[in-house]
This record gives structure tokens, C-alpha cells and sequence, in this order.
């Protein structure tokens, strides 16, 4: 049996506060809590408030390349953004990569719920109208490795510059290291 | 490092096209904290008393509370601060929303814009990179439009805008700065920015936000989010349902508009309708409001939802968001039975970027002013007739479009009541009952005088009664209901418990009534408290939708400390935060007196109450100026300006005289040049 850990989104309760993205890009500062900034948030609302639209979308899986064809949504009569549905990092967009660095993020769970220290993750936590509300069930199947963010990060980098000349520059880097 | 703020304020001068970024003075920070504060401390040092307020070398100062940008729910308030050039005093104007930790995240504590720019420009600020660019193409567009074509324009839908309107651009003197659904709408700054040549301020920011103590700041930040649910699910009980909860006045979630319809006065702040509320109009009322809002929307990092989305075919504008009560404000003034009426015409107004709270009242003084033969067709070429229902509904919408275009007699009204009334003449003057230093007050008519409310709406600095009221009941509880509401009642200052408790125990009782109750020196405790509350909450930037405009509010004076110790890194306690507020409070008083403002300002309209006592409240502001350390001129002393750290303010006012001599002067008599005079 394996847990699956799930984040529903009612988008129609959305008040689009943000306070999904505040709680978030806190809880994954270094030091913890210690700064904010909802560009690093890895949940974005992302809104077009004259056309009520108001959709909180959670970081995933890092991508090299663009769709090859983007896509519209509409709902109830209302035209979601290009992309407006979509968790991925990727290069079409900034949403979902580090401003720093430009190294892509992805929801942890709160780096699965901190060791025991959460109930449920920060951003749910936080939403206090419940358009973001959590689940946890068991379902048949096995335990997914984890990625780990470093693993997540080297392999953006192995995306833009090769995988040879990262392991170059760690050997140098290793080797300043010594010297 | 600096916490909590960034240390960096933007200069921008719009005369030369100069932009530099300065590192701020912490000492600053620990005299005034921030937000208006230190707006405040900047509108002191830099701009002479003798400033007209369209002159390039007027401040437009956009502040951020020190708070804003962390996560401390609910701070996310903008402060703009200016010289009004309507009362030619220091304007308070603050807005909720997104912009300010924006700007916090693009590295910036506060933009301070200086000069004029020839053209129309706007302000594209991107992190580090800063931009005055042409906004030739956003002339006389809507603040909303304006917000959705720099989104375009600069390819970013996350940029954070305010801008003004038409009435802006045409120096209206109650024009606004409006973003998305907030705005800085009192006293004109619209107008300042306007004069500068200025359509908006976009912002967007991508750095981080530090706070010196992380972990204890979130739990901190859990604790004011939990009382909050507690106090969602518990409303006070005894008050009306508007003062009852959390949030400002929750306008767009309750559809009961008795409180308002019947307490508060119609037309041009004169008529009680005491028999308006029927079953009939909340049921034709309800059904408007249903199908008007589309979603309620909340600002920053706060979970109350007091603004929402308007949208619906029958509107004829397009869609908009609104707050607070400005869906009532234009239907009362224009005598309109109809919801519909007010979300129409605020829409439109909110376009033109004017203040939803003193233009219904001009609109009505111009009705009032030609009913009575004042102003006739002459003056007014085109007027409408009254609608059949007896309003003044399209009258409203043909004044709005005179006004925010300053055309014909718009260009008189655009001054507001009180210069308008005096450019009129005809006796014009005496139908401007209802404004205090010069700006149009709350439109309410009672008949005892209440003593609380005598001396904040008299010696209040900031125009709007919202702005300095708070924490207690406005009337007293049911007996019934006195022991429960005290028995949880933690937001007392310290040392003031058994006084305010024994205050909400005795209140309403066979003579404990108004207006010789309570005794003075309570009402002048009481009123300092709700005051100072504001104040603090102007310095970190938390709405006073979760603190001081509320009736037990999260966040109070015992842990608004905290959260400012363990955000900014400085240890400041109860005593330390309220000597700050103090300052604040003290500081803006001696600007006001600086420019003319005197005792004889510090009055309430004059109808506000019917029974007035005029010995009486001579002996109640006399009492409360003693209370504040002011002489009885109200000019702060020599000695609680020292005790405030304050003391070159009071060698600034000894300099000029206005100290030590006992000097009478009054407020100026010149409204700002390119106003009237255009």
C-alpha cells in the first residue's frame, strides 16, 4: 500500500489573498520562516480578477521543453490564461523557478509535512476560506522513490549546460575546495 | 541586515527625470517605525510649512508598513501621504491591497516623488530597474483599464498598479488613487499625483522579505489567525452586525443595510429615513446584491473578505471591484431607493478615481444649493429634473461627469463643499454644514452629544472617523449582555482593565448617559486608545480591518509588540510601541500646526448633534489637550515634545513663534493655486 497525499483546489473559494504563496515561500526559506517572497512560492494564484478568475496552482514536474502547442480553457464561459492550469516548470514561463537561480521548484508537501511537524501543509493551512483543503489516503500500489531537490536541481542544470560540464565544474570546484 | 523593512527608499524626481535609491536611517526606524511615521518625519524635514501642495516641491510619499511583505496577516497597507489641496493640511490617505509588499519586495520601503513631469508619465518599477515611462496613451483612462494595458504593455500579469482617473489628471480636490479594489481616496492625493504629471505607479518585485526572529514570528503569525477564526465564529453580540466581526465593514457579505438606511443622514447629510428599511425594500435589495457580486475578494495575505467583484448585465459599466460602503454612499446622497443606482454610478466614479465618501455629498450640496434657488439653470445649463421617484439619480450622474471633467460648474464642486460654497457666494456658505477642517465629514446626524465622539471627530487629524475609532462598543450593551462581553475583553491596554471593564459595566445606566458621562478624564483614556491603535496600525501597515477599527480585535496592544520585536529585531514593548504611536500622532499635529491649523479647526459640524453644550466641550477639549501635552491651542508643549524625543520640532516651533507666545493663527484661506483658480 502506498499514501497519497492530496491538495483539492476549490477555486471558487478563492479570495485570491495569497496567503498560500506567503506561508509557502516561508516555510522554504534558509533558515526556515526566516523570509518571504511569493516568488518562490510553489503555489502561485494565479488571477484575472475583472474576469473572476482566481486559480491556485501547485508546482510539478520540472520540464526542459516547451508544449508543443499551447491551449486555452474555458469554463463556465470564462477563458482561462494560456497555461493557466499547468504545474509545470518549464521554459515558457518564469512561474515555478527559483529568481535566483533560475532552478526550478516544485511542491514538497512541505518536504513531506516536516518530519511529523505538520498536519497538513502550509498553504492549506493558511487558506482560511478552504479553497485549498487536504487529504491523505492509502491506495494500492508501492512507494514512489522520492526526488530529492537537489537531484531536481542538477537536473535542470544537466538540461541547460550538459551533464559534462557540471561534472567538470564540480571537479573544479572540489579541487579549489582542497587547494 | 536590516528586518522587517528593506532600508531603501526610491527618489524619484519627476522635474529632471532623476532616480536614486537611499539607504534609510535606522534611527528612523526606532523613532517612528514606519508606514506614516516616517512619511510623516519626511513631510516634516523636507517640505517648509509654506509649501502649496500643487508646488513641485510637494512630497507624494507612498509608505509601506513595516510589517507589510512579512507574513503578518493583514499587513498590507499602502499609506500615501501628501499636503491635501483641499485642506492644505497633511493628507491621510492609505490603501489595503497588493501594492505595498510589492514594493517591499522590489527592495523599496517607501517611493517619494518630488517635482512635476512635463508629460504624463508613469513609473515602472521592476526590482532594481526603474523606469519613468510616457503615458500619453493612458490619458483620461480608468484607473482598472489603465491596470489591464500596463499588464499587456510590460507582458507581466502580476504587476501591482495605482493609478488615478480623469479627476485625478484634473486636480479634482477629492480625487483618488485607486488599485483594484482599494484606493487612497481622502483628501485629495489623486490631485497631488495628478499635478505631477503622474498616471501610476507599477510595481513588481521578486526578493525576499527578512524577519530577525523566523520561528517565533509564525507562530505569532498562527496565533493572530486562530483568534481570528474564534472571533469569525463569535460575533459580539449586542452592537449592529457591521461592528459585530472581523474585517472592515463587511458592505458585500451582508446584505442588512438597516443600521446605515436608518441611522445614518440622506440627501446632503440632512434627512433621517428612519421607515426605510421595509420587508419590501430588503427583499428588492437582496435580490440586487445577489446578482451584482460575483465573488468576494480579499487583499494581501488576509483572510477577510471585505471587497467583491461586481459584475452583471445590467450595469451598463464594466466590471469593477468595491469595498466598504461606498454601494450606499452615492443612493443616500442622491435620495435613490434603488441598490442598483449606487453600484452604477460608483463604478463609474471609481473609474474617474474620486472619493466615494465626499463626492456624493458635493453632488448633493449642488442639489441642495439649486432646490433652494442658490444655484439655478444659469449656472447649470442642462440639469436634469428630479427622476419621478422623487431622487436625483440622473442628476447625480449629470453632475458626475461636470465634476470629474471640471466643466462649468464641475470646476467649482471639484473643490470640494467648502471652497465651492465660498466661490459660489449667494449665502452658498450656509448650506456647508456637514465638513470639519474643510473636508466633508461623515453623514450622520444625532441628537445627544457624545463626548467620545465630540473630541475624535473634533481633534482627529485624519478625515475619516473610521480612521481613528475603534475598540469599544458605539453605544451601550444590553445589561444582559455587560458580564460576557468582559469576561474575554484581553485587549485592554495595561493598567487600564478595571477602569474600561467597570466603563462597559455602568454604561447606559440611570446616570451614566451621555453627554456628562463618562467622566472627562475617561473619555479622554478612551479616546487616546482608539487613536493610538490607528496609529500603530499606520506604522506597521496591518489593516485596521483586523485591529484597531474593531471590537476586539486579533491584533491588539499586547501582541502588536511582539510582532513588531520579532519581525524588525528591535525590543519593543507595550510602553515603547504606544510612546512610538505617540510620536507619530504628536508629529502630525505639529505639521498641521505649522501650516495654521488651531484649536478653533478642532471642531465637529456644527449640526452633528442636535443638543450641544458649548461649555462643555470647550472644557473637554481643554482637559484632552492637557491629556495630550498640548497647550490650550493645541500646539503641542515644549515639554511633551522633549518627552517624545521630538525637540527639534519644538526649536522649529519656537523659531517661527508659534511656541511660547500664545499665537492664534488660523488655517489658511487660500485654496491651492490651479484649483479654483483655473
Amino acid at each position: 500500500m502506498k499514501k497519497v497525499s492530496l491538495i483539492k483546489i476549490n477555486a471558487d473559494k478563492c479570495m485570491g489573498c495569497r496567503a498560500c504563496e506567503v506561508a509557502c515561500s516561508a516555510f522554504h526559506a534558509n533558515p526556515k520562516y526566516s523570509s518571504t517572497n511569493p516568488e518562490r512560492s510553489r503555489i502561485r494564484v494565479s488571477y484575472d480578477q475583472l474576469n473572476d478568475i482566481y486559480m491556485p496552482v501547485m508546482g510539478g514536474e520540472y520540464t526542459a521543453a516547451e508544449c508543443n502547442a499551447r491551449y486555452t480553457i474555458t469554463v463556465d464561459g470564462k477563458t482561462y490564461d494560456e497555461c493557466g492550469f499547468c504545474r509545470a516548470s518549464c521554459p515558457s514561463r518564469d512561474l515555478f523557478k527559483d529568481p535566483d537561480s533560475g532552478l526550478p521548484l516544485r511542491c514538497d508537501l512541505c518536504d513531506n509535512l516536516d518530519d511529523g511537524a505538520l498536519d497538513e501543509p502550509w498553504c492549506v493551512k493558511w487558506c482560511l476560506n478552504d479553497a485549498l483543503t487536504y487529504e491523505e489516503r492509502e491506495e494500492e500500489g508501492e512507494e514512489e522513490v522520492k526526488q530529492e531537490e537537489l537531484e531536481i536541481g542538477l537536473e535542470a542544470l544537466a538540461d541547460k549546460f550538459g551533464l559534462d560540464k557540471i561534472v567538470d565544474t564540480i571537479v573544479r570546484m572540489s579541487e579549489s575546495k582542497k587547494g | 541586515m536590516r528586518y522587517a523593512e528593506t532600508g531603501f527608499n526610491l527618489e524619484i524626481d519627476l522635474s529632471h527625470g532623476n532616480i536614486e535609491k537611499v539607504e534609510t536611517d535606522p534611527r528612523d526606524t526606532e523613532l517612528h517605525l514606519g508606514g506614516l511615521g516616517t512619511n510623516a518625519k519626511i513631510l516634516w524635514d523636507r517640505v517648509p510649512p509654506e509649501t502649496d501642495p500643487f508646488s513641485p516641491d510637494n512630497l507624494l510619499i507612498f509608505g509601506t508598513g513595516i510589517l507589510c511583505g512579512t507574513p503578518a496577516p493583514s499587513a498590507n497597507r499602502t499609506i500615501v501621504s501628501t499636503f491635501s489641496p483641499q485642506t492644505g493640511l497633511m493628507a491621510f490617505s492609505m490603501m489595503g491591497g497588493f501594492w505595498a509588499p510589492e514594493l517591499k519586495f522590489a527592495g523599496y520601503d517607501k517611493v517619494i516623488i518630488r517635482g512635476k513631469s512635463p508629460d504624463l508619465v508613469y513609473l515602472w518599477i521592476n526590482g532594481d530597474k526603474v523606469e519613468i515611462r510616457d503615458a500619453s496613451h493612458l490619458r483620461g483612462k480608468g484607473p482598472l483599464e489603465v491596470a489591464e494595458l500596463i499588464k499587456k504593455e510590460l507582458k507581466d500579469p502580476r504587476v501591482q498598479v495605482a493609478a488615478i482617473g480623469l479627476a485625478g489628471e484634473n486636480k479634482v480636490f477629492y480625487s483618488s488613487i485607486e488599485h483594484g479594489r482599494s484606493s487612497a481616496s481622502r483628501l485629495g492625493v489623486g490631485a497631488v499625483m495628478g499635478d505631477k504629471g503622474l498616471k501610476a505607479i507599477v510595481v513588481r518585485g521578486k526578493k525576499d522579505v527578512n524577519v530577525a526572529h523566523p520561528e517565533e514570528f509564525m507562530n505569532l503569525c498562527n496565533e493572530v489567525l486562530e483568534y481570528r477564526n474564534f472571533r469569525w465564529e463569535n460575533p459580539i453580540k449586542g452592537v449592529p452586525a457591521i461592528l459585530a466581526g472581523v474585517g472592515s465593514p463587511q458592505e458585500m457579505a451582508l446584505r442588512d443595510e438597516q443600521w446605515h438606511t436608518t441611522s445614518f443622514s440622506w440627501g446632503h447629510a440632512r434627512t433621517r429615513r428612519k421607515d426605510f428599511w421595509t420587508e419590501e425594500v430588503e427583499a428588492q435589495w437582496n435580490k440586487i446584491q445577489d446578482t451584482a457580486i460575483v465573488r468576494l475578494i480579499s487583499c494581501y495575505n488576509c483572510p477577510n473578505e471585505c471587497g467583491a467583484l461586481i459584475s452583471y448585465p445590467a450595469l451598463g459599466t464594466p466590471t469593477y471591484m468595491m469595498k466598504c460602503y461606498s454601494k450606499l454612499t452615492y443612493v443616500m446622497g442622491a435620495m435613490s431607493n434603488d441598490l442598483d443606482f449606487g453600484y452604477r454610478i460608483a463604478g463609474q466614479a471609481q473609474e474617474y478615481g474620486m472619493d466615494g465618501y465626499t463626492n456624493p455629498q458635493v453632488m448633493a450640496f449642488a442639489v441642495e444649493l439649486y432646490e433652494n434657488g442658490v444655484l439655478t439653470d444659469e449656472d447649470m445649463p442642462g440639469f436634469p429634473p428630479r427622476n419621478p421617484d422623487g431622487s436625483d439619480e440622473d442628476r447625480f450622474f449629470w453632475l458626475l461627469e461636470k465634476i470629474a471633467h471640471r466643466e462649468g460648474i464641475g470646476d467649482v464642486l471639484a473643490d470640494g463643499v467648502y471652497w465651492a460654497a465660498r466661490r459660489i457666494g449667494r449665502g452658498a456658505e450656509e448650506y456647508d454644514h456637514n465638513t470639519t477642517k474643510k473636508h466633508e465629514q461623515m453623514v450622520i446626524k444625532l441628537g445627544m452629544l457624545n463626548p467620545i465622539y465630540y473630541l475624535l471627530y473634533g481633534t482627529g487629524e485624519k478625515a475619516n472617523i473610521t480612521q481613528i475609532e475603534g475598540q469599544i462598543p458605539q453605544a451601550p450593551l444590553p445589561k444582559e449582555l455587560r458580564e460576557e462581553f468582559i469576561s474575554n475583553w484581553m485587549q485592554i491596554p495595561t493598567g487600564k482593565e478595571e477602569r474600561f471593564k467597570q466603563f462597559i459595566m455602568e454604561w447606559g445606566d440611570e446616570d451614566k448617559v451621555f453627554p456628562y458621562y463618562p467622566p472627562v478624564d475617561l473619555v479622554c483614556d478612551l479616546c487616546e486608545w482608539q487613536e493610538i491603535m490607528h496609529y500603530i496600525d499606520d506604522a506597521t501597515g496591518i489593516c485596521a480591518g483586523m485591529s484597531s477599527f474593531l471590537i476586539k480585535p486579533p491584533y491588539h496592544i499586547h501582541n502588536i509588540p511582539r510582532m513588531v520585536s520579532l519581525g524588525t529585531g528591535m525590543d519593543i514593548d507595550e510602553d515603547e510601541l504606544w510612546e512610538i504611536a505617540n510620536r507619530n500622532r504628536t508629529l502630525i499635529r505639529a505639521i498641521n500646526v505649522r501650516r495654521g491649523m488651531r484649536s478653533k479647526d478642532d471642531e465637529p459640524p456644527v449640526d452633528h448633534w442636535r443638543r450641544r453644550f458649548p461649555d462643555y466641550e470647550a472644557k473637554l477639549k481643554d482637559e484632552y489637550y492637557k491629556f495630550k501635552g498640548w497647550n490650550s491651542d493645541a500646539i503641542p508643549a515644549e515639554q511633551i515634545l522633549d518627552e517624545l524625543r521630538l525637540d527639534f520640532v519644538a526649536r522649529d516651533l519656537k523659531e517661527r513663534g508659534i511656541l511660547g507666545d500664545g499665537n492664534t493663527e488660523g488655517a489658511s484661506e487660500t485654496p491651492s493655486e490651479g484649483g479654483s483658480e483655473k
